[in-house]
């Protein structure tokens, strides 16, 4: 009875492990509070767990969406593909809140065929095509497991006074909604996020947050924190800083075939002294 | 005997109330190898932090608005209301000072008197490039009373001092 209780536990803890063991992908700015008439940023993208020191897999760029104050998108620079991190610039000639995202997702299965081999749909990076589902899926196939999910990275810079024309969420996946503007966060403040899963408050999901230099500390120092009924967070920065905020959702409100709703997201924010 | 007139005049209005209210801006003089004239900002806020813009001092002579690149150094301002002005702003905005004593007169005295009476605190910050930043509070009351002038509040590192006073 023990015995059985445990191996419970134990597949419970991989299929949890398996869902958050991604690497933490992240969009660095230079600065992200500026002012006068020709600021440009320029932006680091990576994905390694050492924050924010790239080790690991630089973070393609060819998809990163840059919003401008405006509503419009707006297009990347000098972008250049290193080892471990991807570089670009933008330039901010609107006045206002500029959000750099990177944003993919789609369908996702998982199956075991009858020798118990392990496989998936789509293939690792890529992009799956619904129409191709139910050739390239069985549906009997054991352990069948269709998930619907998004992941967001992104990050703000303002030139000027703040503006959230362009923090507007699309709707689609797990998104951060500012409360306190993330352009506007100082040192021993509380700033409020609102997460939203399809344009709804995603409640219960789970955030981390973690200041940068990790490499100069011996610990994590995460600070974790689940969101409220209205999907809401408070994070009261410690100390002036970059920060990289995690989030995660998990439900069965999947559209078909998924039976699985899935959300991640994650953002860079710079925490000024006062 | 005019000029008496008018003289004694001048001193019987100065008097009566405060007219004229002067802040005096002490910048240091710095012993350091490469030296930038700070950014000052002065502004008053009230207890709900509004602010009341007095002064500011940057690179107003760079060519294409270049010196506004650092307005956001000077960091508190720049939240309290700096974002949100289109620089540069006539009887704000000024060239940025060398060390010594900097006394802010018109700009004070008229922005004082058209705030309502209650409790507020004269701000002013310093950012320097290559240097750093340092921000003074001074704490008034509205009307200002001379009995109490003038105020000195000393500074650490980017300014000396400032000084409210008739």
């Amino acid at each position: 009875m023990r015995f059985q209780l445990m191996v419970l536990t134990a597949v419970a803890a991989a299929l949890v492990s398996t869902s958050v063991s991604a690497h933490r992908a992240w969009l660095q700015p230079s600065a992200t509070v500026l002012s006068g008439d020709d600021a440009v940023v320029t932006v680091d993208a990576a994905i390694s767990n050492t924050l924010f020191h790239p080790d690991h897999f630089a973070m393609p760029v060819d998809d990163i969406v840059v919003t401008a104050p405006n509503g419009d998108s707006i297009d990347i620079m000098n972008a250049a593909k290193g080892r471990y991190r991807s570089v670009f610039d933008v330039e901010l000639k609107q006045q206002g809140t500029y959000k750099i995202a990177r944003a993919s997702g789609g369908l996702r299965a998982f199956w075991r065929d009858e020798e118990g081999n392990r496989h998936m749909w789509p293939g690792r990076g890529e992009q799956a095509d619904e129409a191709e589902f139910s050739t390239a899926v069985p549906a009997d196939a054991k352990d069948l497991s269709v998930s619907r999910g998004w992941r967001r990275v992104e990050t703000f810079v303002t030139v000027g006074a703040p503006t959230t024309e362009s923090l507007q969420p699309t709707n689609q996946g797990l998104e951060l909604l500012p409360v306190t503007h993330p352009n506007d966060l100082y040192a021993t403040e509380t700033a409020t996020f609102k997460l939203l899963i399809d344009g709804e408050p995603a409640v219960g999901a789970e955030v981390e947050v973690v200041a940068g230099g990790m490499r100069y500390r011996n610990s994590q120092d995460a600070i974790k924190v689940t969101t409220n009924e209205q999907g809401e967070i408070q994070i009261t920065w410690p100390q002036a800083g970059m920060y990289f905020l995690e989030a995660s959702y998990r439900d069965d409100k999947a559209a078909k075939p998924a039976t699985i709703r899935t959300g991640g997201y994650s953002a860079t924010f710079e925490v000024l002294p006062l | 005997m005019r000029r008496f007139w008018l003289a004694f005049l001048m001193v019987t209005a100065s008097s009566a109330a405060v007219a004229e209210v002067n802040l005096t801006v002490t910048l240091p003089r710095l012993n350091v190898a490469e030296y930038h004239a700070p950014y000052v900002a002065v502004w008053i806020e009230n207890d709900r932090r509004q602010a009341t813009q007095v002064a500011v001092w940057y690179d107003v002579a760079l060519a294409n608005g270049e010196g506004q690149e650092w307005l956001k150094d000077m960091r508190q301002w720049w939240r309290r209301g700096g974002r949100a002005l289109s620089m540069p702003v006539d009887g704000i905005t000024g060239a940025t000072k060398g060390p010594g004593e900097h006394t802010i007169s018109t700009q004070l005295s008229n922005a004082l008197a058209e705030l309502p009476a209650g409790k507020y605190t004269i701000m002013v910050e310093a950012a320097r490039e290559v240097g750093g930043r340092e921000v003074l509070r001074l704490p008034i009351e509205l009307p200002l009373n001379n009995a109490n002038l003038p105020v000195v509040v000393e500074g650490q590192n980017e300014l000396e001092s400032i000084r409210l006073h008739n």
